[in-house]
């Protein structure tokens, strides 16, 4: 089967490459163009790990089809930190030892950039909502929301 | 192998999936691309619509149309929809939601199906195109209990009434993680009341068969009386009348046997979950 020609934007950059048709985002990513902040878990929506923006919305890389994304925005946390300056959200998630083993992270904090984009000050219980379909076996999840709460509240933490 | 095609006309979409037996439609992706992901579907042809129709909202009059691309998350965005918000809220998280269309809900297999039990209770109907002409509208309820055979074509929207006052739709999802769950089962019911009476109930199921069931008679039970402690009861009595749950992954079929009661009559009493 022919591979198809996409094209789209990826944490801000023109990126181009040739996919199988039905390939999903996370692969294309991870090794297609070598952006390795998405993780694989579950490959079945369930873990939430793989969580990327696509035009500023979450959405699970995959369960997304890679020729889909076509002239589409794609974010992940690579594209985080603004040089050597941590984004408000990682800097908070140190802060308040917001990861163990760190392989949620990268989802959690896409779950949570995508909060923050929207609603800037929310309550416990948004943060609740927006991690919801994100797993976490080491936190226990109460550090994962004080982070986030807290990056709320942070100057420039509005910066999506 | 798999190939892709994308339409940028439905009917374009709906005479490839009705011309060739191993075509489907991809809509969100998020049960096509589980089967993909696992290795168990790996021949055919997926097809994707680009076609805005498939994703417009018409819910401004008496009558709603909703493509069948529409997600989750647009009907969460649409205040004129704010009676399906509980619905289209109970699925998946945020990230599913921005996927999930309406349309890939028709299909869903049971514990799936939450937001077609919503559409169940408002008398929802399913415009079917199967070939390269206009579509026909056929009822929610008979497009579901032709499902398992398949071959139906594409759907290309969902219409129904709006409900006069939207209040009166009411909706669980009962699950066991919080905040989010697979359903162990759910429940919409549309309940208007005239003088004080319920007038024409319309009670649907998730998860109490293999397709999102009505629940006649619990509308029989309910039908011209006032939602009073009597005619709850009632209802409690007749709410199993018809339901096939399955045992899964999710409770067994004596659990969600034991359990669709109570919450019905806790639903009808307006109590918490
Ligand atoms: C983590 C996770 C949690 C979930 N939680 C829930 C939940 O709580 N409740 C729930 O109900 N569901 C849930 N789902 C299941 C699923 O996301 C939804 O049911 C969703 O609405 C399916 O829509 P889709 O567009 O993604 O379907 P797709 O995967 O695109 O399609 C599903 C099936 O429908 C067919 N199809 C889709 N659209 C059309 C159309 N317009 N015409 C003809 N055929 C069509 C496809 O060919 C395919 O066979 C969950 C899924 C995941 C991954
Ligand atoms: S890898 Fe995508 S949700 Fe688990
Ligand atoms: S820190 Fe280990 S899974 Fe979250």
């Amino acid at each position: 089967m022919a591979k198809l020609p996409v094209q789209f934007r990826l944490n801000g950059s023109d990126r181009a490459t040739f996919v199988d048709p039905a390939s999903n985002l996370l692969d294309t990513l991870r090794r297609g163009l070598g952006d390795f902040g998405p993780k694989y878990g579950c490959g079945q929506g369930t873990c939430g790990v793989c969580t990327v923006l696509v035009d500023g919305e979450p959405q699970l890389a995959c369960l997304t089809l890679a020729a889909s994304c076509e002239g589409r925005q794609i974010e992940t946390t690579s594209g985080m930190a603004d040089g050597p300056e941590l984004h408000p959200l990682q800097a908070a998630f140190m802060d308040h030892f917001a990861a163990q083993c760190g392989f949620c992270t990268p989802g959690m904090l896409t779950a949570a950039r995508a909060l923050l984009a929207k609603n800037p000050h929310p309550s416990r219980d948004e943060v609740v909502e927006a991690i919801s379909g994100n797993i976490c076996r080491c936190t226990g999840y109460e550090p994962i929301i004080a982070a986030i709460l807290a990056a709320a509240d942070a100057p420039g933490a509005r910066r999506a | 192998m798999l190939d892709l095609r994308t339409c940028a006309s439905l009917s374009e979409a709906a005479g490839i999936v009705s011309g060739d037996r191993q075509a489907l439609l991809i809509g969100g992706g998020t049960l096509v691309m589980r089967e993909v992901n696992e290795g168990r579907l790996t021949e055919g042809t997926l097809v994707r619509v680009t076609d805005p129709a498939f994703r417009q909202i018409s819910a401004g009059g008496a009558r709603v149309e909703l493509g069948a691309g529409v997600t989750m998350a647009m009907v969460l965005a649409n205040r004129e929809l704010a009676c399906l918000h509980a619905p289209a809220r109970g699925i998946g998280g945020p990230a599913v939601r921005t996927m999930a269309t309406i349309g890939g809900n028709l299909f869903a297999a049971a514990p799936y199906g939450d937001f077609t039990v919503a559409l169940l209770a408002l008398d929802a109907q399913v415009v079917l195109q199967s070939g390269y002409g206009s579509g026909r509208a056929v009822s929610l309820e008979d497009f579901l209990s032709a499902r398992e055979r398949g071959g139906q074509g594409l759907v290309t929207a969902v219409q129904f009434a709006r409900p006069q006052n939207p209040p009166e739709l009411h909706f669980r999802k009962i699950s066991r993680v919080k905040p989010k769950g697979i359903s162990v089962l759910s429940i919409a019911a549309y309940l208007p009341l005239s003088g004080g009476r319920v007038t024409q109930a319309r009670v649907a199921y998730g998860a109490m068969a293999p397709t999102p069931i009505r629940a006649r008679g619990v509308e029989r039970a309910l039908d011209g009386k006032p939602l009073d402690q009597a005619a709850i009861q009632a209802a409690k009595q007749a709410a199993l009348e018809g339901c096939r749950p399955a045992t899964d992954a999710i409770a067994s079929e004596w659990y969600r046997r034991e359990i669709l009661p109570v919450h019905l009559g806790r639903l009808l009493a307006g109590e918490p979950r």
